[in-house]
């Protein structure tokens, strides 16, 4: 059977930052990815970053996607694509197809950053083609480079809401409106000024009713709702829209996870069900380690950090780095992570990340 | 405009007033200068590190809000272009007896064209007056964010933030 | 709707080359496109039906995940055609319920 030293599971920025560090660091390196293309959820975001010059502020995700690409060649990191993993067997043993065929691979260690899905929303008319995920949108203009529809209104006021309804407007498209279950706006206010500019009206306390159409969406009936959260009787009001976006949150893809038998804690703030990890980003399971948006909602930026430091700490487990070397470069990325996750938007995160890792120290459940 | 960012997306006056980013009163007067509407904590700061007149300041922790140092921006307007939220403009109260210049990131297609009549637009993307465009810059510095510069009725320096994305005139 | 201007990804000089058949409809494609995307760039939003309740469905996550875009692509059921890539001369069904295998040729 094929084996490899680290297989890293989901070539997106975690996983291939991960595997820039342990092929600098002269280790052998698999990733395998179920997409066509490497980048994940990167070379979607066209817009510019946030953070400093090190977490390459100012520059556009899909350029920083290139540049991973780029050095991930330049290191002969090993990529298998159009090759989805469906399982982690005992001893390491990965099983995957490719081609209709069934193939597996042994690993010594194994990282896993198979990122987040998009969550679903339900009300009447949500099966009608037309409705989609804000992702999909994404997807569809940003790679596809084309638009899903000509009228949109957007459910979801997170970042993802916001940036999504921004890029749809640069792709010629007419967001109508913006809603937002909660009365606040979730998102950063710069990408909420960036779409209000642009006459984009967003609705707080405001939830879909219901999206009407035969075959497809033809109108959206949007509805306020009062501080229990419940809707006020006429306050209804009809959007002509043909196509309306569903931005409610991501949660991770953590299957691959439950079947090699890790503990898992539930935290609402980072998405849901997460696998446990230390400061090394390993799981209760020996020797397998998790990064990105797997391990909590978070950003594209904290992802390729925490795939950095699973890279790093995964290194210094197979004696690629001294105990001193691998501190050394540990401390220097969990300074940036710290850096990203500071700020009313990022404590949260940070508050739950420490939470979640003082739990492998046999903690309380988070709850 | 009372509401505030977290509910409309806009900043208000107060939070407006309240940032760091504001060039002061007096240096409104003497020629174009940076006008930073930052009023959310998030880490960033590419605005301090692109200013070649250190006129900029976030230090540590990158959340900090960006204080403008008026009396060193020169308008120069990199960071209008470098700044990922898109909430720097740069103004210029008197270009003339009667107008003023605001220039403001506009990542849109088609991008006007210079001496042509537009809509301009304040933070709500409400019309509020007719501008000219006396110029459009994109240099392959600015990565795909073009700056546009109008000129419009003095009164309307501090609202006119963009303009509508249809129709140029 | 292609777009073919755009602020930050350019212009898209790609070719329409490839000629698929959607329901005995010949549609224009760019080969290697997925596609869902040649579907979406010719308005076509219903691309089967449920089994039951006769429903349409159509693009939902467009990335391999939720199996709502699945079509009879060449003689074959349940295919995603949002990571399935177009090739010239490729015969596309709406699928009616769970679809029926054909003979491949």
């Amino acid at each position: 059977m094929k084996k490899t030293q680290v297989a890293i599971i989901g070539a997106g920025p975690a996983g291939l930052a991960a595997a820039i560090e342990i092929a600098r660091a002269g280790g052998e390196v698999t990733l395998l990815d179920e997409n066509h293309k490497p980048g994940g959820q990167l070379f979607k975001q066209i817009h510019k970053f946030f953070g400093s010059g090190e977490h390459r502020a100012g520059i556009r995700g899909f350029k920083i996607g290139e540049q991973l690409l780029e050095d991930t060649e330049k290191l002969g990191v090993n990529v298998l694509l159009d090759s989805p993993v469906y399982s982690i067997f005992e001893d390491f043993v990965i099983g995957y197809t490719h081609d209709g065929r069934e193939k597996a691979i042994q690993a010594e260690r194994i990282i896993l950053a198979t990122g987040a899905s998009e969550n679903a929303l339900a009300f009447p008319g949500c099966t009608l083609p037309g409705v989609m995920g804000a992702g999909a949108a994404q997807t569809m203009i940003n790679v596809h480079r084309v638009l899903p529809g000509k009228k949109i209104i957007m459910v979801g006021s997170g970042n993802v809401g916001l940036i999504v309804s921004y890029q749809l407007l640069q792709a010629g498209a007419d967001v109508v409106a913006l809603i937002e279950a909660a009365p606040e706006i979730g998102g950063y206010g710069v990408h909420a000024s960036k779409i209000r500019r642009a006459g984009v009206a967003i609705y707080t306390s405001h939830t879909i009713q219901e999206v009407i159409g035969e075959d497809s969406v033809e109108g959206a009936v949007i509805v306020g709702l009062d501080e229990e959260w419940r809707p006020i009787k006429g306050t209804e009001k009809f959007i002509e829209v043909d196509t309306v976006c569903i931005a409610v949150g991501l949660s991770p893809l953590a299957e691959l996870a439950w079947l090699a038998g890790c503990e898992f804690a539930f935290v609402p703030s980072l998405g849901g069900h997460i696998p446990k990890h230390d400061r090394n980003m390993e799981t209760t399971i020996k020797g397998l380690y998790v990064a990105g948006d797997l391990t909590g909602i978070e950003e594209a930026s904290s992802a390729m950090e925490e795939g950095r430091l699973a890279g790093i700490a995964c290194a210094e487990s197979l004696g690629l780095y001294s105990e001193e070397k691998a501190r050394h470069l540990k401390e220097k990325v969990w300074a940036r992570l710290d850096a990203l996750r500071t700020g009313p938007f990022g404590e949260k995160r940070r508050d739950a990340k420490r939470k979640l890792m003082d739990l492998m120290e046999g903690g309380a459940d988070i709850g | 405009m009372a509401k505030g960012i977290k509910k409309t997306g806009i900043p208000s006056w107060k939070e407006l007033k309240a940032s760091p980013g504001l060039p002061d009163a007096d240096r409104l007067e003497e020629g174009p200068v940076a006008f930073i509407e930052c009023v959310q904590e998030i880490p960033c700061n590419p605005c301090e590190d692109v200013c070649p007149f250190g006129a900029i300041e976030v230090g540590s922790p990158i959340t900090n809000l960006p204080k403008l140092y008026g009396k060193k921006c020169t308008g120069c307007g990199l960071c209008v272009a470098a700044c990922p939220g898109l909430v720097i403009f740069k103004v210029h109260k008197n270009y003339t007896d009667s107008t003023s210049l605001v220039e403001f990131p506009f990542e849109y297609h088609p991008l006007p064209k210079t001496g042509k009549t537009v809509r301009c637009v304040n933070r709500e993307g409400k019309f509020v007056v007719e501008g000219k465009v006396v110029k459009v810059r994109n240099p392959k510095q600015f990565d795909a964010t073009p700056l546009i510069t109008v000129e419009v009725p003095k009164k309307y320096f501090l609202e006119v933030r963009s303009i509508e994305r249809k129709r140029w005139g | 709707m292609r777009v073919k201007h755009h602020p930050i990804l350019g212009e898209d000089r790609r070719k329409e080359d490839a000629t698929i058949i959607v329901d005995g409809r010949k549609i224009k494609a760019i080969a290697g496109e997925p596609i869902a995307a040649a579907l979406m760039a010719a308005g076509i939003r219903v691309f089967r039906k449920t089994p039951k309740k006769n429903q349409p469905r159509g693009v939902f996550c467009a990335i391999g995940r939720c199996t709502d875009c699945v079509m009879t692509v060449n003689g074959i059921p349940n295919v995603r055609t949002c990571v399935t890539p177009v090739e010239d001369g490729m015969v596309i069904e709406t699928q009616n319920g769970l679809g029926k295998w054909r003979e491949i040729r």
